[in-house]
């Protein structure tokens, strides 16, 4: 089709159309061919390729960065469903790479090591779409202002601890809801303070939600937490660790999906929240020293 | 409504917006008290599964094989058709239109695209159609009329009685003319009923 000059690609709405798609569903970190077809099988929305789940990255330490094309490639090649990957914040090359590669969508990702501490990969140039982490508002229109067509709330991915997660869609929540409020004259303050576009932030105090899809992540682990995230307004959920570093990786994985449908039907919840084996172990987000959160990279 | 995944709150929208009376439906009790359904875009084999797993498929089937107007995009199309191309492993549909869909059939998503489209049904303008990582009608069967084709003849829009289904995404754009189309079929079959 690309021979056609009447067909356009790689438009907003076509970026942002795929994340509209991909609501009320569940994304799976996998790392191997294997993995992609469980999470496919379990009713996963989308996978994210990567070499090491965030736990791993985080015990093993070292430099995060984007995987290997031949596992990527092994991945796309064993499911139908969309394929993710991940890029490091400012790694314009790799997300260049990762397009190449044919991926579905790119991760600017916090969970890798940042390659720039000053600007992130300029998403406008690109024709596949770009997801993007946020822990406020003002972040998550900066990065949309960059070119994201996806955002994702960031939690503390790694920990199995949902609290960093339950704090950052609180907060992009309460500010979208605050600008909504407010009147004309006081959006112009409002966009100072967020450090974010005036043309955006008065959009969201229009519509009274982002002008992109926004999921959560970090630390989800359990059918309950994934439930909690689409209560407190998040359009679907990502699940990294919590799936493969659990006991019944299928069985968690299929239970986190019927729970993200009926997040609002606790009597299905408590159904597939039953026998589900051991959840992964997990580390309090209170426990890691702050140089070692993820969650502050990217700003 | 079908609210299993994938974009219907804009849908509803939609059909609101037309004066349509709409519900979410989830589970087999809820099948039974609706005179049409939108099926939205989104993932097919998670649609499948979770209609599967909570009952939902087999209720609907039942309604189609009945007549229940259905009007299906993208994902939605793909569960309407009586047969899958490139689906997943063990993937069914609930079936009702005599086609053979595609799944996935342009490539990943830098290769989703919008274009304008004629739709002789509805007239002019033209349609301005929004396609993501969309299905096609492999085949089409011989109880099944195409409504749309792409230049290369590619069928992307089709009914059969009282079912539709389109490739594309006419929820993501202000032209609503096929959500009328389905609503009109809707009056019509309900008022004969």
């Amino acid at each position: 089709m690309s021979e056609s000059t009447t067909h356009e690609f790689g438009s907003n709405r076509v970026k942002r159309g795929l994340a509209e798609m991909l609501k009320g569903g569940v994304i799976m970190d996998v790392v191997t061919a294997e993995q992609a077809r469980i999470a496919e099988d379990a009713g996963a929305v989308a996978v994210m390729a990567l070499e090491r789940v965030p736990a791993d990255i985080r015990s093993q330490g070292g430099v995060a960065r984007m995987s290997d094309p031949d596992l990527i490639e092994a991945i796309i090649a064993e499911v139908s469903i969309p394929v993710m990957a991940k890029a490091r914040i400012g790694h314009f090359v790799e997300a260049q790479v990762l397009q190449a590669l044919n991926v579905d969508y790119i991760d600017e990702s916090e969970v890798l090591s940042p390659a720039d501490y000053v600007n992130h990969i300029d998403k406008w140039d690109f024709t596949v779409p770009f997801v993007c982490g946020a822990t406020n508002l003002g972040e998550a229109l900066r990065r949309i202002n960059e070119g994201a067509a996806m955002i994702r709330s960031k939690g503390e991915a790694g920990t199995g601890d949902v609290s960093e997660a339950t704090k950052h869609i609180r907060k992009i929540k309460s500010e979208i809801a605050a600008l909504s409020s407010m009147s004309k004259d006081e959006l112009y303050v409002a966009a100072k303070e967020l450090q974010a576009p005036y043309d955006l932030v008065v959009e969201v105090a229009e519509t009274g939600k982002l002008p992109v899809v926004l999921f959560t992540a970090g630390g989800v682990a359990t059918p309950a937490d994934a439930a909690m995230m689409m209560q407190l307004g998040a359009d679907g959920v990502f699940v990294g660790s919590g799936i493969f570093k659990s006991g019944n990786p299928e069985k968690r994985a299929a239970a986190v999906v019927k729970a993200t449908t009926f997040y609002d039907d606790p009597s299905v919840i408590a159904e597939v929240s039953r026998g589900l084996g051991e959840a992964m172990v997990g580390i309090n987000v209170a426990d890691v020293p702050a140089p070692h959160r993820l969650a502050e990279r990217g700003w | 409504m079908l609210a299993l995944q994938g974009d219907f709150r804009e849908h509803v929208a939609v059909l609101r917006s037309l004066g349509a009376d709409v519900i979410t439906v989830r589970c087999p009790e809820e099948v039974a008290t609706i005179s049409g359904l939108v099926i939205p875009g989104g993932e097919s084999s998670v649609m499948d599964k979770l209609a599967r797993s909570f009952g939902v498929a087999d209720a609907l089937k039942e309604r189609i094989a009945g007549g229940l107007p259905v009007y299906g995009t993208c994902a939605g199309l793909i569960m309407l058709a009586d047969r899958i191309v490139d689906g997943i492993r063990g993937q069914q549909s609930f079936g009702g239109l005599d086609v053979a869909v595609r799944r996935n059939a342009f490539g990943a998503q830098t290769e989703s695209f919008e274009a304008d489209l004629d739709v002789p049904v509805l007239g002019e303008p033209p349609m301005h159609a929004v396609f993501i990582r969309a299905p096609v009608v492999a085949e089409l069967g011989a109880k099944a009329t195409a409504l749309a084709t792409l230049e290369d003849g590619t069928v992307v829009a089709v009914e059969q009685g009282d079912l539709i289904g389109t490739s594309f995404h006419p929820e993501m754009t202000a032209d609503y003319r096929f959500h009328q189309y389905f609503l009109d079929k809707v009056a019509a079959r309900s008022s004969s009923l």
